[in-house]
């Protein structure tokens, strides 16, 4: 996915145009740059609408600019400073890999390495050669009790390891993805083996 | 110990309705009309009587951050919400804003009535986007319910909640470059002063707080600063939600409070260390900022801010990161420093360059490809870098390296010898 094409126009559909408004109104007058961000994420969720790929090419941030009234390269600097913008074409499952101290203590390494095997993904960054999948190491995700986790899209599979790991990316691959959260089958953050506290507090049915 | 009565987030695992209707049972929204006609002095005199120190980090005392705003002001005045939960080993406001988003919500208006606010912005950090889906939702309930809004819980007080969702910086979470990302620019801090009480969101008097500190505001008020501060230790009081991640049996959230000694907190909660308590090596009591300490400190250290930096490390957001015998303890360290380095914002020269310069040296000690003079040189460099930054990155950069140099010396010494005398094979294969 080295040689991409960095599409000559970029326009909002319909379903982001009627999210524009609401954006804009949480912002006092004249602060519209605000709305940079929410913006960026727009361009980046209707481009994996029209194309299957989550990502914000040219186009879209000078877009963006003459939207939010902003210089095109006060968007530019914002969209390459933030990690989650992905600058060029990925593939339809985004594999966010944590790797940082506490997924690392948990077997992150396992997990790197059933992704690098079920995919062939070699290096970081890197999409699979059918389009499927895009490997990236990312810093702490925040759940750190669940630890390991990959993100995938917007969904955390926490509490992995080799062997589930595994099963989530062939579920992946099948279109077919598992609930997220942890794949032991714990509540939450609880302890595996069900709360040790709140045990005695009781409100209405559980959910 | 920490009975389940005197537990403020009563569905910290999310086994109960978060929405409004089961926020609702689970006390939350209870008489806060009558909580905003105390006034904004009684209110901010309760927190500051209740003891509540920021549970972001820095442990200040929330009341007195909360008083520094302007009594008056011609312009409008912000609470800003620090939802960028990035700390590594941290996982305590994603269980407050997913399973508890009607404390969080209540908290702004609590809060931002404190200080004259006339909005909150949430900042939540990008990660978390189906916990932003959850908060929205109850934000739009609140509204609609005529919580927030023109008329806030039908007192006459105007006020909005917002929320914003980050884009996966680290450094947002440091509350002046958070103020500069929610402006629609890189998340550069800012020079201190002017302090945010003066000079914050769009130049106007603001006040960055932490989720938990905020969420936890309501009950306060409602069940009284002195329930709350006879909970914890002197001058830590309160509870605190703490997380236990790394080599325990059972990783988990848990709120117990301040002043649980370290050993019963992994002990009772976390089913132990994995092997049992003589196979700990070390732990991080706060997060990754915050020095490593080695098995003989954590036997007796308690889990609150005072003691913890008596034992020269500190409780920062309390997660706690556990570390059996077999832990390559400069290799987690050297992951910290990676971290660092990824997510330096690149303003300051010596965090720019040093938390570089540090993990690639970090990376040879890993391997021991270096001389022992060299862990002096490290330990001085992290000392050039602490305190000369605009904001705390670089110290945050700098501690964890201290800590190991401090406490695991022998063990980076010993991996320098252990190179040196590897069999010459070894040296051909490179």
């Amino acid at each position: 996915m080295s040689d991409f094409v960095q599409p000559e126009h970029f326009a909002f559909d319909a379903e982001s145009e009627a999210a524009i408004p609401p954006l804009l109104a949480k912002y006092p007058p004249g602060k519209q740059a605000s709305a940079v961000l929410p913006m960026l994420y727009l361009v980046q969720n209707q481009l994996k609408r029209q194309t299957g790929s989550a990502w914000v090419p040219t186009a879209g941030m000078n877009e963006v600019a003459r939207r939010l009234d902003m210089a095109p390269i006060r968007v530019y600097e914002v969209a390459t400073f933030y990690f989650m913008f992905n600058l060029k074409p990925i593939g339809v499952w985004h594999l966010q890999v944590c790797t940082t101290t506490p997924c690392w203590l948990r077997g992150s390494d396992d997990v790197v390495a059933a992704c690098r095997a079920a995919t062939g993904i070699q290096g970081w960054g890197e999409t699979s050669a059918d389009g499927v999948f895009t490997m990236t190491e990312v810093e702490c995700v925040g759940g750190c009790v669940n630890a390991p986790i990959i993100q995938v899209n917007d969904d955390f599979y926490e509490d992995l390891d080799a062997e589930s790991t595994k099963h989530l990316l062939d579920a992946l691959r099948r279109g077919a993805p598992p609930k997220p959260g942890s794949m032991k089958g714990r509540q939450t953050s609880a302890p595996e083996g069900g709360p040790t506290t709140l045990t005695t507090l009781h409100f209405g049915a559980e959910s | 110990m920490l009975e389940d009565k005197d537990r403020i987030f009563t569905n910290l695992y999310g086994l109960y309705d978060p929405m409004l209707k089961g926020a609702r049972a689970r006390g939350d929204w209870d008489g806060t009309k009558a909580i905003l006609e105390k006034g904004r002095e009684a209110i901010v005199e309760e927190v500051k009587a209740s003891g509540l120190r920021g549970r972001g980090g820095a442990g200040f005392p929330t009341g007195l951050k909360w008083s520094f705003m302007p009594k008056q002001s011609d312009r409008p005045c912000y609470l800003v919400v620090n939802a960028d939960e990035s700390e590594p080993g941290t996982c305590k406001d994603r269980d407050i804003i997913r399973h508890d988003p009607h404390k969080l919500v209540e908290g702004c208006l609590v809060a931002g009535f404190a200080m004259g606010a006339c909005a909150a912005y949430i900042y939540i950090r990008g990660e978390f986007a189906n916990e932003a889906k959850v908060l929205q939702a109850a934000i739009d309930e609140a509204y609609d319910a005529g919580l927030i809004g023109k008329d806030s819980c039908g007192s006459g007080y105007p006020f909005d909640v917002f929320l914003h969702r980050g884009a996966g910086a680290y450094i947002c979470g440091e509350e002046t470059g958070l103020l500069e990302s929610l402006e629609g620019k890189k998340g550069l801090p800012r020079l201190k002063p002017p302090f945010p009480a003066a000079v914050g969101l769009y130049g106007c008097p603001s006040t960055v707080n932490n989720v938990e500190s905020i969420a936890v505001a309501p009950t306060i008020m409602r069940r009284g600063a002195a329930w709350f501060s006879s909970l914890g230790r002197p001058k830590n009081s309160g509870p605190k939600v703490f997380c236990i991640s790394g080599h325990v049996n059972r990783p988990c959230n848990v709120e117990e409070e301040l002043g649980i000694p370290l050993r019963e907190l992994i002990e009772k909660y976390a089913g132990g260390v994995r092997g049992g308590w003589d196979n700990l090596l070390a732990v991080i009591p706060g997060g990754a900022s915050v020095p490593v300490i080695p098995k003989s400190v954590c036997d007796d250290v308690l889990m609150d801010f005072d003691s913890l930096r008596e034992a020269r490390t500190g409780l920062g957001t309390a997660a706690v990161i556990v570390m059996d015998k077999s832990t390559d303890i400069i290799k987690a360290i050297a992951r910290l420093s990676k971290f660092y380095m990824h997510e330096s914002c690149g303003q300051c020269t010596p965090c720019r360059e040093g938390t570089g310069w540090m993990w690639r040296v970090m990376t040879r000690m890993v391997e021991g490809r270096a001389e022992v003079p060299e862990i002096d040189t490290l330990d001085q460099v992290t000392r050039q870098i602490e305190g000369h930054t605009i904001c705390a990155l670089g110290d945050a950069a700098a501690w964890p390296i201290q800590g190991l140099i401090r406490h695991f010396r022998p063990a980076m010494e010993a991996r320098i010898a252990a190179y040196r005398a590897r069999p010459p094979m070894r040296m051909a294969a490179e």
